[in-house]
């Protein structure tokens, strides 16, 4: 095995150019390796001192938060909280405050887990992945970059530096809602996430809705905008839970039943839709959803 | 393979000579020779092994040894100071909060960080910041009042 502690951004990409295989918290691939899940990478190298990689603020096309961004920062980074605000609800959730110090964004997005929680937020507030390689760089859209639990589209040779997000229109906000069974340590048993933006009038204007632990991928639903438009946030989050549903492809283990994953998935789109549209008309609804108004826990 | 390289725990560093896919927590173990540190579940979810990498909490069972150089750990042994107790160490003691002590020096690590991030932290503060730790004994309640009690005592 050899261990490289990389200094800058291109050193890193010429060590995966070269074979090795990024570490960032290793709280994904360090626990995984110990569980015998799978083998710790003959070559790594670890890229949580390239200090530019960490940081959030305006990028190309967007707000960029970096992939080294941690899940402790991401809950309470002013910026993240006020624009992004389901991404942050989705970070306070993560494992407990060691797994959220140590643990970050590109982490989480390019474990790829169907079950990760910063994935259905990020879907519905449209982040693209920024890649680069040493041959050069590429924005992949979310639903393009997952392509099966733990697989992307992403190069051996590619390191994900952050993702991009546009700032919403006035009169929007965004909620992330799990179910767990207990309040920290948890894996989503289901999860959903709502971006809504209110019309003069408080119906909807427009809305997406993305579902975690439910499909391979996290899941953006379609036929939302449509469904959605034009109803008042009540009846929106109900539309909304029959689509979560019907498109849920849930599987059954022990942690619950295909069927109560499709049910429980239409009641968190509907909690979430619910929370987005009351951010959006300027409740302060503290972050995360979850604690704040007990609409997550069993 | 074996790579030698210094670790900094409680302000000393130490040489070690270790294969890169060592714990950090074995290595403070067997390497450093410190043993307030335990190993319980080796799986991230009991928090007996949780240490200080620069100031923030962190599973040492499932963190590499030689991605810590250059950082600066704190254990268990580093919170006194000089020959007096921390005063999370001399709460735990009053208020009972320690039984059998195996998960007591990981509850110490995570409520040290907590306090040095949060001044006069809400009860529920306390529970998310004791959240990654596991006690089989005291039920917690009085773990929880001794952070809360050394909370209050700081200020
Ligand atoms: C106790 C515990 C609780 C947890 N709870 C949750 C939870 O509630 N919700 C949740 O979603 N997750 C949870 N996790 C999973 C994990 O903590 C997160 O997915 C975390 O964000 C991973 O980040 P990391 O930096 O530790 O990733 P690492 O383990 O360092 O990396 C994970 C994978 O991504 C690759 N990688 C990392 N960074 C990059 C990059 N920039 N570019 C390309 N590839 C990269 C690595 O090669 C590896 O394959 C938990 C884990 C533990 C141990």
């Amino acid at each position: 095995m050899s261990f490289l502690i990389a200094e800058s951004l291109d050193d890193a990409l010429a060590a995966i150019a070269a074979g090795a295989r990024p570490i960032a918290g290793g709280t994904d691939l360090v626990v995984g390796a110990r569980h015998g899940k799978e083998a710790l990478p003959d070559e790594l190298v670890a890229i949580d001192r390239i200090d530019q990689l960490a940081e959030i603020g305006p990028g190309p096309g967007g707000i960029r938060i970096g992939a080294l961004v941690t899940h402790a920062t991401l809950m309470t980074d002013p910026l993240v909280v006020a624009e992004f605000t389901a991404l942050a609800d989705a970070a306070a959730l993560v494992g407990s405050p060691s797994t959220r110090h140590v643990g970050t964004l590109g982490g989480n997005v390019m474990n790829a887990s169907p079950a990760m929680d910063t994935g259905a937020p990020l879907m519905v507030l449209g982040a693209v992945a920024d890649l680069q390689s040493v041959g050069g760089s590429r924005s992949v859209p979310l639903d393009e970059l997952w392509t099966g639990p733990g697989t992307t589209s992403a190069q051996a040779d590619e390191l994900l530096i952050g993702v991009t997000l546009s700032s919403a229109p006035q009169r929007s906000g965004s909620a992330y809602v799990r179910l767990e069974y207990r309040r920290a340590m948890e894996i989503a048993v289901v999860g959903a996430a709502a971006a809504v933006t209110l019309g003069d009038d408080g119906t909807i204007a427009a809305a997406e809705v993305a579902l975690s632990a439910v499909a391979p991928t996290v899941l953006l639903v379609e036929g939302v905008g449509d469904a959605l438009v034009g109803r008042d946030p009540e009846s929106a989050a109900s539309a909304a839970a029959g689509l979560a549903g019907e498109q849920a492809s849930p599987i059954s283990d022990l942690r619950a039943s295909d069927s109560y994953r499709r049910h429980c998935v239409g009641v968190m789109a509907k909690r979430a839709v619910v929370a987005a549209a009351r951010r959006a008309a300027g409740e302060d609804i503290a972050v995360p959803v979850n604690r704040s108004i007990g609409i997550g826990a069993a | 393979m074996s790579e030698s390289f210094d670790l900094e725990v409680n302000g000393v560093a130490y040489p070690v000579s270790v294969d890169q896919s060592r714990n950090l927590l074995s290595v403070i173990r067997e390497e450093i020779g410190l043993t307030g540190t335990k190993e319980g579940c080796d799986d991230c979810e009991c928090g007996a092994c949780m240490v200080l990498l620069d100031g923030q909490p962190v599973n040492s069972c499932s963190y590499l040894a030689v991605q810590a150089q250059g950082r600066s750990i704190t254990t268990v042994e580093g919170v006194m100071q000089g020959d007096e107790m921390h005063v999370l160490q001399r709460k735990l003691l009053e208020e009972g909060g320690v039984q059998c002590g195996f998960c007591t020096p990981g509850m110490i690590m995570s409520a040290h960080a907590l306090l040095d991030r949060t001044a006069n932290p809400t009860p529920e503060d306390v529970r998310i910041g004791l959240s990654g730790n596991l006690c089989r004994c005291t039920g917690y309640a009085k773990i929880l009042a001794a952070v809360e009690h050394a909370a209050a005592e700081l200020g």
